[in-house]
């Protein structure tokens, strides 16, 4: 009983395109009951609306959504949008660009799979024949796991408004104008997350201080993943002394109290927001080292490595071809994981008046900035605060979706 | 007199892949004092039938119908109390991995003597001692330097022992046995299997015995029930069955083992094509794409039980009621 | 001269921190000799702890033996560094017990199957696909199962691939450990078929690993019988069956369960435990458990010699 720690759904008839389980050779139904029209090719134009003809319904549902989000948001900001495409500063031209290609890519992408889709359909016999691999069989679990999609398009829905924040944010999130006239005014239409002590916009503000806070914690773990696995998959692979070696070193750097190291090293440099990400990243790579040497270690054991070995296939070979694609997996999903602490570890750092320092916003710092006034003024702390648990519960879900579509017994199940 | 009954017997897993039938419609007694073999390969359900006595079924699975009379009593319909008495009171289990069934943590002697206090009501005196004397019964030597042995002190073998010894220190009327020696050595296994025939005769012990080894069957069983896919294909004396298989299935299983000492004239057919995907199943007779008898009448519906002189039943198109 | 000679192999494991206490030897193959010659099928039995698969993975330096040589074609396969090694590789390949843990989960069949191809530079770009079709054939699988993951096969077809594998190859030795006893039992005659047939149309000297007598007895030509790390007994297939002169094989023998419920073998009845193959050697590795067993026994090991033509035993009372 492989799988009996899955959800269980309600019974029903396997729904077209569902994972074929591992087959006897009988391949079935893994094909679309809709016709194989090559005619519905030029709807493919609108993102999303061939797909949704073709009975495709999630990949068109979400192209389609992807699209209007982007359209909506040119059509509702017209004039930032224009003003941005001339605009000098630097953010305003990504922000302006990247809709544009975004666009573009969607509208590209639908065409190509449509009409992939369309020939392949076209010749039903061939995509029979074709096996579903691992990665196509994760997509598709991880589809079928509605909270961890719903996650998922909160995730890209901050990071877009991250991107896009020129063009979202109505007022400068620095601009302290007429402060006595604005100052502390509750949530409007005006001010959808009111006003601060300085009258400044605090919806602007969140939707720049989602810039620091998720660019941070994105790229924090990547420079921990990227160390740990590096230094994890040495220790694990060599073994010997240098295992040894490296372990030791990973145990000295944990025993260091990692939040006072923290303190220190934001207090001897300035808090950028570089600084922040090297810090933050340097000082949690040792989980993720620690994590993949065991990966690894337990992987090398494996039969397949040693069929590898037997054949004579080059250390190089052995480690790229067979070891790092099945020990990525779960890297995936503990980087996931860390995501969300790390965007907890800069507010939480900010909300010390350590980390990203005011004027520039972050929902950590704009947290600090309400806790005077929690009672009486409670919108400006709880709007980021609100942003803040959402983007790590959004990680989290997404971590467990992940760790559920590619859990690697679906690939070695076996029956009762 | 039938100690237990199983009646159409259906167990499903609800995954999200589909339905899967784990178990499909069993119906099979097991009388007092005899040894009733349960048999197939992967797949088949033969550990899922042990598991729905049991009422051990693991989520997502559930006994979706049927009945499970021990002693005349519908074993779903009691209470959970009084299941916790028949399992490991009344029926005894033993499992394939004995390193899984015992508690790492705690000596043998303690286990076995927790058994005794719960199922049998002895003070923990008495269950230490009674201890000691069972496990020198299971043929462990010095029992009583070895109750106080941890699991991982002892072989496999003599862990295997330990749990029968548990399994059958409340002299149960029925073991039900999941692979108890595909794990071990031949040489320790025939020394096991001794053990539980022994111990059969001592106890007058009904034994549900679940295996693919059609060598242990032969060994050890009065009657044997066929399963494939969830189904029960065939059920008779094991004489019978081995001397003149009805189903296609049951012939075939036989020309896949071969036997010592046969030479390679004895031919080892096997079954072309493999055990199916439980939620893939084939349409009709479950079987049909590996048999070598089917036609159009196999295709569209599971056949029903023919019923055959000395109690034999037969589920198959090609086999004509008596 | 014979395709694979090994003598006095032995491979030892540590045991234990190499700095801290104390430091064992497990022995799990402690001095063996064999030969296996080109189109032979040589097996070998042993329970659990024998060492068997210890020695199947040493020929083919899976593990660093300790000492003794392997010579394959009258190379000495232990002394060669690894470039040297590396073009043997190709002649020496091996099929796992489990199928479900021996193929690389994210590559398609015909990757797998054409990896070593690549390798060895025994197809070119052109002629690939055509080579793994053929080889899939030889196994009895349709060509469509290139495109196919090995997550979409049941056991015996993921067996047959490991096969397929091995032979792309195209080697001169091939040791299979336990190749079927992980699938089901109908399954397993096709799967031990298949291995026999290419075995016998490409000449492969192969040696077949097992615990199971009535599998062995199918398929070899010879059988040697292995117990705590030496080899007890070896003659050809249907004199170790038929007339077994070891205490050991007849044991062994005597505790197959027959597949007919009237017949019942007479059972040789072993006293104790398999030894720990940690603890040093004296005398007959078997002694502990023979029912046969006197005073020399436990003071002297008993060496393989040849006490009827072609059939070699190691015991004093034979």
């Amino acid at each position: 009983m492989a799988r009996n720690a899955r959800r269980k759904r309600p019974v029903r008839s396997a729904n077209p395109g569902a994972n074929p389980p591992a087959g006897t050779g009988g391949a079935a139904s893994a094909v679309q009951a809709a016709a194989p029209d090559p005619a519905l090719r030029p709807f493919a134009l609108v993102p999303g609306l061939a797909h949704l003809m073709l009975g495709r319904r999630r990949r068109g549902f979400h192209l389609l959504f992807f699209t209007l989000f982007l359209l909506l948001v040119v059509v509702v900001r017209w004039r930032a949008f224009t003003d941005g495409f001339s605009s000098p500063a630097l953010d305003e031209w990504i922000a302006t660009r990247f809709i544009l290609t975004a666009l573009a890519a969607c509208v590209l992408f639908s065409f190509l799979d449509v009409h992939r889709l369309t020939s392949e359909q076209l010749d039903a016999a061939a995509a029979i024949a074709k096996g579903k691999s691992p990665f196509r069989v994760a997509i598709r679990r991880f589809g079928e796991n509605k909270l961890a999609v719903a996650a998922l398009y909160l995730i890209v829905l901050f990071y877009l408004v991250a991107i896009l924040a020129p063009l979202l944010a109505p007022y400068d999130p620095a601009a302290i104008e007429n402060p006595t006239e604005t100052q502390y005014l509750g949530p409007s239409l005006q001010h959808l997350f009111g006003t601060d002590e300085f009258g400044r916009d605090l919806f602007s503000r969140a939707v720049f201080g989602a810039r620091v806070s998720l660019a941070v914690g994105l790229l924090a773990v990547l420079v921990a993943v990227t160390f740990g696995t590096v230094f994890g998959s040495l220790a694990g692979y060599f073994g010997g002394v240098l295992d040894n070696v490296l372990m030791r070193i990973v145990d000295v750097i944990i025993a260091i109290p990692t939040f006072f190291l923290l303190l220190t090293l934001v207090g001897v440099f300035e808090a950028n927001l570089l600084a922040l990400v090297l810090i933050l990243g340097f000082t949690s790579w040792t989980g993720t080292a620690r994590f993949i040497r065991g990966e690894i270690l337990s992987l090398k054991e494996r039969e397949f490595i040693e069929a590898a070995r037997a054949i004579g296939l080059p250390h190089r070979l052995v480690i790229f071809r067979h070891l790092i694609p099945n020990a990525l997996a779960p890297v995936l999903v503990s980087a996931a994981l860390m995501v969300g602490g790390m965007i907890g570890a800069e507010a939480g750092l900010s909300f010390l008046g350590i980390g990203i320092r005011p004027p520039t916003p972050s929902w950590g710092n704009m947290m600090s900035g309400g806790q005077d006034a929690l009672l009486t003024y409670w919108w400006i702390a709880l709007f980021p605060g609100l942003l803040l648990s959402s983007t790590i519960l959004a990680f989290n879900l997404l971590a467990d979706g992940l760790r559920d579509a590619l859990d690697p017994k679906t690939l070695m199940r076996r029956y009762v | 007199m039938a100690l237990l009954r199983v009646e159409e017997l259906a167990t499903y897993f609800f995954l999200d892949e589909g339905e899967l039938r784990a178990v499909d419609d069993v119906t099979f007694e097991v009388n007092e004092g005899e040894t009733v073999a349960l048999v197939g390969e992967s797949g088949c359900g033969k550990t899922i039938v042990a598991m729905s006595i049991l009422d051990l079924v693991p989520w997502p699975g559930q006994i979706v119908r049927g009945k499970i009379l021990f002693r005349h009593e519908d074993l779903r319909r009691v209470t959970r109390e009084k299941l916790r008495q028949s399992r490991g009171g009344e029926i005894g289990m033993v499992f394939q991995e004995p390193g899984a069934a015992l508690n790492p943590v705690y000596p043998i002697g303690r286990q076995m003597s927790e058994v005794l206090q719960l199922h049998r009501g002895m003070s923990r005196h008495e269950a230490d001692r009674e201890a000691v004397r069972v496990l020198g019964g299971v043929g462990i030597p010095e029992p009583e330097k070895r109750v106080n042995a941890y699991p991982f002190e002892l072989s496999g073998g003599m862990r295997q022992r330990a749990v029968i010894a548990i399994a059958t220190c409340t002299r149960p009327r029925l073991l039900i046995a999941d692979e108890p020696t595909t794990a071990l050595d031949v040489t320790v296994q025939a020394e096991i299997l001794d053990l539980m025939r022994h111990l059969q005769a001592q106890y007058n012990m009904a034994t549900l015995l679940i295996t693919h080894d059609l060598g242990v069957v032969a060994e050890m069983a009065q009657r044997m029930l066929v399963m494939y896919t969830g189904k029960l294909f065939e059920l008779g004396r094991t004489q019978d069955l081995f001397d003149d298989p009805k189903h296609p299935y049951t012939q075939g299983l036989l020309h896949s083992v071969p036997r010592l000492g046969a030479g390679r004239d004895d031919p080892l057919t096997g079954i072309p094509g493999a055990v199916p995907d439980l939620l893939q199943l084939p349409g009709g007779c479950t079987f049909h794409p590996r048999c070598k008898l089917s036609d159009e009448e196999c295709v569209d519906e599971f056949p029903s039980m023919r019923t055959l002189p000395y109690g034999r039943v037969c589920a198959c198109y090609k086999v004509k009621d008596r | 001269m014979s395709l694979l000679q090994v003598s006095g192999l032995k491979t030892h494991f540590p045991f234990g921190s190499r700095w801290f206490g104390e430091r064992s030897w497990v022995r799990a193959v402690d001095g063996v000799d064999l030969g296996l010659d080109r189109g032979e099928v040589l097996g070998l039995v042993g329970e659990s702890g024998s060492g068997k698969t210890t020695l199947g993975r040493s020929v083919l330096r899976l593990v660093e033996p300790t000492d003794g040589s392997v010579m394959l074609d009258g190379v000495d396969v232990l002394k060669l560094g690894r470039r040297r090694l590396r073009p043997l590789r190709q002649r020496m390949q091996i099929v796992f017990q489990d199928p479900y843990a021996s193929l690389s989960p994210r590559l398609q069949i015909r990757r797998i199957i054409a990896e070593p191809m690549r390798l060895y530079r025994l197809a070119n770009k052109h002629d690939e696909s055509a080579k793994v079709e053929e080889l899939l054939e030889s196994v009895g699988l349709e060509p469509y199962f290139m495109q196919r993951y090995p997550h979409e096969m049941s056991g015996g077809q993921r067996q047959r691939i490991a096969i397929a594998r091995a032979l792309s190859c195209e080697p001169d030795l091939l040791v299979a450990d336990e190749p079927v006893s992980a699938l089901d039992v109908s399954v397993q005659a096709q799967v031990l078929g298949i291995l026999l047939r290419l075995q016998r149309e490409r000449g492969i000297g192969l040696l077949f690993i097992s615990h199971d007598l009535s599998v062995v007895e199918r398929v070899a030509d010879r059988v040697a019988v292995m117990y705590l790390g030496r080899i007890m007994e070896e003659a050809p297939v249907g004199d170790l069956i038929h007339g077994a002169l070891h205490p050991y094989t007849q044991a062994l023998l005597s505790a197959v369960p027959d597949p007919d419920p009237e017949y019942r073998r007479e059972r040789i009845r072993l006293r104790g435990e398999l030894p720990s193959p940690s603890e040093p050697l004296r005398g007959c590795p078997f002694a502990s458990r023979c029912p046969e067993a006197q005073q020399v026994c436990l003071d002297l090991t008993p060496k393989l010699e040849e006490k009827k033509p072609g059939q070699a035993v190691a015991c004093h009372l034979r």
